[in-house]
């Protein structure tokens, strides 16, 4: 998407972001200063450093990549492998529709150093990775702001890996790094467990680093003052589809999903359904939608999924089952090509709901693509198929009545025009 | 004792389903679904050798 971000407002809650949104240019090293104060000052230890570990703990700081997982307990299992540790920034974001990484690193660079430097440090890891895709602007920010910081205690290298959709998933990451594809290895062993070089390896969204960055320097108290008390803080939300200026905003977590389209410039058109969490969420009636708190414990409450921070608006005018059916073509192409009913069962269901959205359908259809929702889930190697599939689920649910209408093969006018969903442009070519 | 299968190194030969249909499944394209609650004991000896037939390993044991 091209739209630039959108300037801060005055009901954004801008501590990530702060006034650099506004230029999307990277905040040097002495505006980063400024802004933030240096790095409280620390060394490597063995087992890690237990009063950073506590720190984050308190926090309650959760993952901002997807699956919302404490981050203080991640830091902990990874710290008490007994061997130095690795870690790794994941600002892959595989999603189409997602921004809010790139925006993070295309101002707020030092930040995320920041915050890399005091996870080794938690950690204690002797070596870090920050995974960007590669050519993107990112990695020349990241390797600029790297040139100009203080020497840090252990090397930062960052890792250009290629743009597949599911590279991003965190054992592919892992994988790539050992000189393998860039792709979903069977797990266990998780990356906590064996990963980088065979050692616990922690992987973190770049979005959740740049909070310790903040932890780290305000402490745990502050980071509390702000968003739901289960998973506080403030979180990098994108926002596409039928609003007026779609982008990123900064947001207290739990902040509605309406008053979040509304710092997005409000809807563009009469919305019919949100999808929530990207391609790996769920779709909501618009009018629910609106009023769902953005918390992984709320959305989890009505059956979706907060994912990374996506929201895109859906408005009346388009069909919601032939933006599925776009999607999941997108998705069934972008699979690693490794695990049998991913591959088989992706492209199965894509294509029957394409066939739904154009009104060529049967009840024997119908009982093709039910079987197949059921059939899919939990067995590929990584979760790929899980999100597709959860996706197409909700896409039946809350678009039943057009669904009712296209099986009596008549399609509504929203199939007939171009989707308006993102989708990248196929990656072909190499896994390394 | 349960059982699981490495969706990437499967390759749909099948053979797993034959040995152990009380467990194992093939799916439409000839991968196996295999039912994921513990395995009781007078079964395990044919879980055993499902699991040491599959010819590419992707069949596995796992405790508990
Ligand atoms: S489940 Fe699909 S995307 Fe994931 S590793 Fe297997 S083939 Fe690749
Ligand atoms: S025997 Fe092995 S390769 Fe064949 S279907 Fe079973 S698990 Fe897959």
């Amino acid at each position: 998407m091209t739209t630039p971000a959108r300037a801060p407002s005055a009901t954004q809650t801008l501590r990530l972001l702060c006034g650099f949104a506004k230029t999307r240019q990277p905040a040097s090293w002495s505006e980063h200063l400024a802004e933030h104060g240096p790095l409280p000052s620390g060394r490597r230890r063995r087992g890690g450093d237990p009063r950073l570990l506590e720190l984050v703990d308190k926090s309650g700081l959760t993952g901002r990549g997807g699956a919302g997982f404490p981050t203080g307990r991640k830091l902990r299992t990874v710290a008490g492998s007994g061997r130095a540790a690795v870690v790794v920034a994941n600002g892959m974001e595989g999603e189409p529709a997602a921004q809010k990484d790139a925006l993070l690193l295309a101002v707020a660079p030092h930040l995320v150093l920041d915050g890399i430097e005091l996870a080794a440090r938690a950690v204690d890891a002797n070596h870090a990775y920050v995974a960007v895709h590669r050519g993107s602007p990112a990695s020349a920010v990241l390797r600029a702001a790297v040139a100009v910081r203080p020497e840090p205690p252990m090397p930062v290298t960052i890792a250009e890996l290629p743009a597949h959709y599911v590279a991003s998933e965190e054992s592919a990451l892992v994988h790539w790094l050992n000189g393998g594809a860039a792709k979903p290895t069977f797990v266990p062993p998780r990356p906590f467990e064996r990963g980088v070089g065979g050692r616990a390896t922690l992987v973190n969204n770049v979005e959740t680093l740049a909070h310790l960055a903040l932890i780290a320097r305000h402490g745990s108290e502050w980071f509390r003052q702000v968003g739901d008390v289960g998973e506080p803080g403030t979180m990098l939300v994108t926002i596409c589809g039928a609003v007026r200026h779609p982008g990123v905003v900064e947001v207290a977590t739990g902040t509605a999903v309406g008053e979040v389209l509304r710092l997005a410039g409000g809807a563009s058109a009469a919305l019919q359904a949100v999808l929530v969490g990207g391609y790996f969420g769920t779709w909501m009636d618009a009018e629910l939608a609106l009023s769902l708190p953005l918390t992984q414990a709320g959305l989890r409450a009505v059956g979706g999924a907060l994912g990374a921070g996506i929201l895109i608006a859906l408005p009346d005018s388009a069909c919601g089952i032939a933006e599925t059916a776009h999607v999941l073509g997108y998705l069934a192409g972008q699979s690693a090509n490794q695990c049998g009913p991913c591959v088989n069962g992706l492209p199965a269901i894509a294509g029957a709901l394409t066939d739904l959205a154009r009104g060529s359908w049967s009840p024997a259809r119908r009982g093709d693509l039910d079987r197949w929702l059921g059939l899919v889930p939990g067995r590929g190697a990584c979760r790929h198929p899980d999100g597709a599939v959860r996706l197409a689920v909700s896409a039946l649910q809350v678009f039943a009545a057009d669904v009712h209408r296209h099986e009596a093969s008549r399609p509504c006018a929203g199939a007939l025009v171009p989707p308006a969903l993102p989708v990248g442009a196929p990656v072909s070519g190499s896994w390394r | 004792m349960r059982l699981r299968v490495n969706p990437i190194a499967c390759a749909a030969h099948g053979l797993c389903a034959e040995l152990f249909p009380e467990w194992i499944q093939l799916d439409e394209w000839g991968y196996p679904i295999v039912d994921d609650e513990p395995i009781p004991p007078h079964l395990q000896v044919h879980a055993r050798r499902a699991v040491a037939q599959c010819p590419t390993l992707a069949l596995v044991a796992e405790k508990a």
